[in-house]
């Protein structure tokens, strides 16, 4: 988790804190679903969940996909903040980031649950 | 995960009440909590002061896309677009659309809200912000009407 989000996370509701302001990344949902969009990305985000980071080498094992193809893959996540690399020695190690896909999913559920109580409202004047 | 929300709920009143209820702009108003300025019309804005508690100072602006009686009514809108101080107008909207169906002598509601993978990441972080700024005054509100 970076440090930044969690600062955002924990803004104090009414200061006037605004998100988004000078330095904060903007970043859109796009990339994150789209990159979630895919059978091999979502494979290689389901081996990473244990939260271990993993080689590249450790990410081809088992599959059908090359080398390459893996490594393009990750590339698409990482841009898309889901996956993180560090460097171990001459390898680079990948990592999961859960939360951008936390935060897409948090979004619609709270829009989701605007509609619930709209709806019961509906409910009630329509039905008395 | 998935980019739509979809609602269903089946309601023990005939389709035209429905329809009436969802349609009509002052009907619209009291179940939505908006006041809105005029009647719904295809390809026009629709705009209104919100009336929910703790959201009185957002104004709620959305564009009417289809009426089709008893069948379909659908707008886009910017979700959460509640401060007043960004504007909005250059940001991806989500589709909102009502279809109505009779059923068991009532009526199924269905509607879905489409195109959340679109919308800026940031707003979310606001969004929570807001959510519990509406919440407090949503309490405050229950505890004024039970004591």
């Amino acid at each position: 988790m970076s440090p930044n989000r969690t600062k955002t996370r924990n803004a104090v509701p009414g200061t006037g804190t605004t998100t988004g302001g000078p330095g904060t990344r903007r970043r859109k949902y796009a990339p994150i679903f789209a990159a979630l969009g895919d059978e091999t990305r979502l494979a290689i985000v389901t081996k990473l969940a244990n939260g271990k980071p993993s080689s590249i080498a450790h990410l081809t094992e088992g599959t059908h996909v090359t080398r390459q193809a893996i490594t393009k893959h990750l590339h698409v996540l990482e841009k898309a903040h889901i996956v993180r690399s560090t460097r171990s020695g001459r390898e680079s190690l990948f990592a999961l980031d859960p939360e951008p896909i936390r935060e897409a999913g948090e979004f619609v559920e709270l829009m989701s649950k605007r509609w619930d109580e709209a709806l019961l409202r509906l409910k009630s004047l329509v039905e008395d | 995960m998935s980019d739509c929300i979809e609602k269903q709920i089946e309601l023990k009143a005939p389709i035209s009440r429905v329809w009436r209820a969802i349609t009509d702009h002052r009907e619209f108003g009291t179940w939505f909590k908006v006041n809105l300025e005029g009647p719904f019309v295809p390809g026009e804005v629709s705009r209104g002061k919100m009336t929910h508690p703790g959201y009185e100072h957002v104004t709620w602006t959305a564009v009417v896309k289809e009426l089709k009686p008893e069948t379909l009514f659908s707008f886009t809108w910017h979700p959460y677009a509640i401060d007043p101080n960004v504007d909005y107008s250059n940001e991806p909207q989500t589709v909102i659309e009502f279809r109505l169906s009779e059923v068991n002598g009532g009526t199924l509601l269905v509607i879905t809200e489409c195109g959340f993978d679109k919308i800026p990441a940031d707003r979310r972080a606001e969004a929570f912000r807001m959510d519990e700024k509406g919440w407090a005054a949503q309490l405050k509100n229950i505890e004024k009407h039970v004591s």
